[in-house]
């Protein structure tokens, strides 16, 4: 039997643990893009309606890449919001190009359905291993709650490292572990190791320290490549980050967390608005109370839900005297443009803080 | 107590309802008037600027309308179902509205899926004006039975409109674009002064068009796009020519219509229509299509 070979697109380091998910339940080759860079937006831009969000060029591109590869079945995850309907035009997108590809979708309209997901794996492989999927399924879910845990120590930290780059080293060669664990109690071995490894850096953090939260939408965030490596160039200003989406709060949280949150602050938002606006909103009270001395708003170029929490956001901050950059991602933003007006939030923070 | 009705997004779809539910009431309302300069400048001045061309306008409805009553009705619409949704300026549109302005905003919400019903909205808003059950049931019955009656007729009269000669076009776009007198009114106008019969992609029977949808893309969830798209399957035939018009940044169409244009295989024109004035292009590419036709 020929086997198929699979790709899928990538959103920061997840390509990791979904790697490690596809290599252990199909019986199928894992064809993993190459990082995303220039040639990719290139690509995803060429083959694109003109005022699409941007994750879907940024998907395209890398699926086109994959594709180029070798790859002949492509795996795209889906969501609420548009990402849901991604694939659709994706697919004919693809053909239209005269690729002979399988394109699969494993969610729908926001809804996972276990028929749906359990109906598409078996185009990819018809004897892939159902009962073991669900034990790899758990340790998955655990790497990524792992590396987000590590993630979020490294974003707070980071800006104050004695010796710059310890912790990204780090960072990579546990994400290199991770991807030849052969359990659960391994992934916990070495999840522990290098949680003590990266908490025994050496940090010299001051008296007196800025922190900024990062809100935004969800593609533009976790991706650094379409956000210019925004967390890289705040943490050389010395700054501490904390950012409250990542994939486990996406995959676990997110529901709770609104339903137990939306009445209190009703004077703000009332209802769900769609992906992520009611949480962001949510989050930017809440930084604006615990004392933050400012927030960055990042989206995507033609988010409608995130244009729509824009203006919420904007009065909550102002109610709160807090400042707030707000950054709009398109396939084209010059880096040094951005660069610039994150110099001027920071000296306008430091002003504010003499 | 007045009521004001913004003359955008929603009220397309149910102004008949609106309308005879507070006639039967006794709630007196009132209505912004069509689309024009002032509304779209303060519909501009209030909203985000990335925002689509058909909530600038009704953000500018809204500030119009603030001035002259004490509540405004903004609704906010979910889904119809699990694979019903609806764009999401529809789910965000009353806390906009209600963090923009100081009046009184007068909400209702409609989720199958949470089993948030069109009755059980009106009924709120029957109640804030201190009706009682009985008579809001009645007046609801009265404006669904009428709204439905004002539709079929609208149907009908677009389906005959399919059995004339002559070139006629299918226009597919969402009723708030298809409407408004600064969207699709002009397009409307000037297709028919060139003699064409202009065929309405709301006007259908819903429910045929949303099965018929199926075709052009299986897994497509939202409402008013399935509904649009619908059209085009049934039509089949008997139509000359496709004009999708959108507005500029709109999320839907920037993914349905373009599928739509590959799968199908008739002439077509994509026209997007920003904030800018210039109708002249539009006027152009509107007589050269034709011509082709």
């Amino acid at each position: 039997m020929k086997l198929s070979k699979v790709g899928f697109p990538h959103i920061g380091n997840y390509y990791v643990p979904a790697t490690y998910l596809f290599s252990n339940i199909l019986h199928s080759d894992i064809v993993s893009a190459p990082h995303i860079s220039q040639k990719t937006i290139e690509l995803g831009v060429k083959y694109s309606p003109s005022f699409v969000c941007t994750p879907f060029k940024y998907t395209l591109g890398t699926l086109l890449e994959v594709i180029e590869k070798g790859a002949d079945c492509v795996v795209q995850l889906g969501g609420g919001c548009r990402y849901g309907y991604y694939h659709e035009l994706q697919r004919t997108i693809i053909s239209d190009l005269g690729y002979d590809v399988k394109f699969i979708n494993l969610v729908i309209a926001g809804k996972a359905s276990v028929f749906r997901v359990y109906r598409e794996l078996r185009r990819i492989d018809k004897h892939f291993r159902r009962f073991k999927s669900l034990y790899y399924l758990f340790i998955t879910m655990k790497m990524v709650k792992y590396m987000d845990l590590i993630d979020d120590y490294i974003r707070e930290y980071v800006g104050f490292e004695v010796n710059d780059g310890e912790m990204e080293k780090l960072n990579e060669s546990m994400l290199k572990e991770f991807s030849g664990v052969k359990g659960y109690f391994d992934l916990k071995r070495v999840y522990k190791k290098y949680n003590s490894l990266i908490r025994k850096v050496k940090v010299d953090i001051p008296r007196n320290v800025t922190k900024v939260g990062i809100i935004g939408e969800l593609y533009t965030i976790m991706e650094p490549f379409s956000n210019y490596f925004i967390e890289k160039s705040l943490a050389s200003f010395n700054m501490s980050i904390k950012r409250y989406t990542n994939a486990s709060y996406l995959m676990m949280g997110k529901g709770k967390f609104i339903k137990k949150n939306i009445k209190k602050y009703s004077k703000y938002v009332k209802y769900r608005m769609g992906a992520d606006a009611t949480d962001n909103i949510i989050r930017a009270v809440d930084m604006c109370r615990d004392g933050f001395d400012g927030i960055i708003h990042i989206k995507s170029s033609f988010c409608t839900p995130e244009i729509g929490s824009m203006g919420i956001i904007n009065k909550v901050c102002c109610d709160y005297n807090v400042p707030v950059l707000f950054f709009s991602f398109d396939s084209n933003t010059s880096r040094v443009g951005l660069q610039t007006r994150l110099e001027a939030f920071n000296d306008m923070i430091e002003m504010r803080k003499k | 107590m007045k009521i004001g009705i913004p003359r955008g997004l929603f009220y397309y779809y149910f102004s008949d309802l609106w309308i005879s539910f507070f006639e039967k009431l006794n709630i007196s309302y009132i209505i912004s008037p069509e689309t024009n300069k002032e509304i779209k400048e303060l519909g501009n001045k209030y909203s985000t600027d990335e925002m689509c061309l058909s909530l600038k306008n009704y953000i500018g409805h809204v500030a119009y309308l603030s001035r002259y009553c004490d509540v405004i009705l903004v609704p906010r619409i979910d889904d119809f179902g699990k694979y019903e949704q609806t764009c999401t300026n529809f789910m965000a549109c009353y806390d906009i509205v209600n963090n923009l302005f100081d009046v009184k905003v007068l909400d209702y919400n409609i989720s199958l899926s949470s089993h948030d019903t069109l009755y059980k909205g009106m009924k709120r808003i029957g109640k804030f004006f201190g009706k009682s059950n009985k008579d809001i049931r009645r007046a609801f019955l009265c404006a669904t039975i009428k709204s439905n009656k004002l539709n079929k007729v609208r149907i009908i009269d677009n389906i005959n409109r399919l059995n004339l000669t002559g070139k006629k076009i299918l226009l597919v776009s969402h009723s708030y674009n298809t409407y408004d007198s600064t969207i699709g009114k002009p397009v409307i106008d000037y297709l028919e002064k060139l003699g064409c019969i202009v065929i309405y992609s709301d006007l259908f029977d819903k429910a045929a068009c949303r099965r018929k949808s199926l075709e052009l893309s299986p897994d497509i969830y939202w409402k008013y796009s399935k509904e649009s798209i619908g059209s085009i399957a049934l039509c089949g035939d008997k139509i000359d020519g496709i004009i999708f018009l959108s507005v500029f940044p709109c999320g839907l169409d920037s993914l349905v219509n373009e599928l739509v244009i590959r799968k199908i295989n008739k002439k077509c024109l994509n026209l997007v229509i920003d904030d800018m004035d210039a109708f002249a292009g539009i006027e152009t590419r509107l007589e050269s299509f034709v011509e082709i036709v």
